[in-house]
């Protein structure tokens, strides 16, 4: 039964987070917001970056030169194609090559 | 097949691998703790957060307290905040689903809705369908893993990286559609820097703040007007 509160504390946290921002700002957008509304998705993208790399470890080179080797193809994939596809799945079987024979 | 469902379906396509193979990981390890279908389908449903339910399956095997699960919650998800606040105009309009897509605004839905081009396609089909294809890949993925185990033929070690490189060429399609490129440059500065202080569990909210005071400061020097 516990496991099942938990579940459900989770979710409803989550969800109040997530409705959070339409609830307080329902009737009346403050201007802030409404700049922060155009600025935020920007910085947003920065921050989830970051968080993808967040568990990288400088002291050990297998650790950190994997994901920084094909984030840097990705972006230059990207930046020659202009393919999202295209560099999504070579960034991701460069990287999967990189940490199952090389990087082990 | 409408234009607005097959546009977010291909859009959809950049999350599947990720999301099946992330839910199929989720659902291995949350039958490896002892729980089965029901809770998986409750939390894939219900919570959909992924990082969320991985810190769940801990907090479910040792059976920790309501409280602790609370404010778990909020460490791991604040970030959400943002999305909300990014997509506020957006989905503040739409005439239907808006619950389901405000309820299902990941890191990845986000990603791709706030930075699609919505001209020409029904933004209330669009949106709803790019939410729901990765819900069901989500719970798709995590019911296959919590029944059938592992069912890859071949070895998927690092294929989440598959989410990181669809938030990096996010940012880059970002950097060539905006003008305002310092405001990016100093939230990874600001992230990285609290990253480094604060440590890898604890950074995000500091880094949220000093973003919205980099944002409030930006703004009054230059006197209001946008970039």
């Amino acid at each position: 039964m516990h496991s099942y509160l938990l579940i459900g504390v989770m979710a409803l946290t989550t969800i109040i987070i997530r409705f959070l921002p339409f609830i307080l700002f329902k009737n009346r957008t403050p201007e802030f917001i409404i700049y922060l509304g155009k600025t935020l998705p920007y910085c947003a993208m920065a921050m989830l970056v970051v968080f993808c790399y967040r568990n990288m470890e400088f002291t050990n080179v297998t650790n950190w030169l994997p994901g920084l080797v094909s984030g840097l193809i990705v972006v230059l994939l990207y930046k020659w194609k202009h393919n999202t596809s295209i560099a999504i799945v070579a960034g991701t079987i460069l990287y999967m090559l990189l940490v199952q024979n090389i990087f082990r | 097949m409408n234009r607005s469902i097959r546009e977010a379906f291909k859009d959809s396509l950049n999350i599947f691998p990720g999301y099946m193979v992330l839910g199929l990981g989720f659902g291995i390890l949350l039958k490896a703790k002892g729980f089965g279908i029901i809770h998986c389908l409750l939390m894939s449903v219900f919570i959909y957060a992924g990082s969320m339910q991985y810190v769940g399956i801990d907090l479910l095997a040792s059976g920790a307290s309501l409280i602790t699960a609370f404010f778990m919650s909020i460490m791991v998800n604040i970030r959400h905040l943002f999305y909300g606040i990014g997509m506020l105009k957006e989905y503040q309009n739409l005439k239907r689903h808006r619950i389901y897509n405000i309820f299902a605004l990941t890191d990845e839905t986000f990603s791709i809705a706030c930075s699609k081009d919505t001209t020409g396609l029904d933004k209330n089909t669009y949106y709803f369908a790019l939410s729901l294809f990765n819900q069901l890949y989500w719970i798709t993925g995590s019911v296959l893993g919590n029944i059938a185990g592992n069912i890859l033929p071949f070895d998927y070690t690092g294929i989440d990286f598959s989410m990181t490189a669809l938030f990096i060429v996010i940012v880059v399609s970002q950097w060539e559609n905006n003008s305002d490129h310092l405001i990016v440059v100093l939230s990874f500065i600001i992230s990285i820097v609290c990253l480094i202080i604060f440590g890898s569990s604890d950074f995000l909210l500091p880094a949220m703040i000093m973003i919205i005071v980099m944002l409030g400061i930006l703004k009054r020097i230059r006197g209001g007007k946008d970039a």
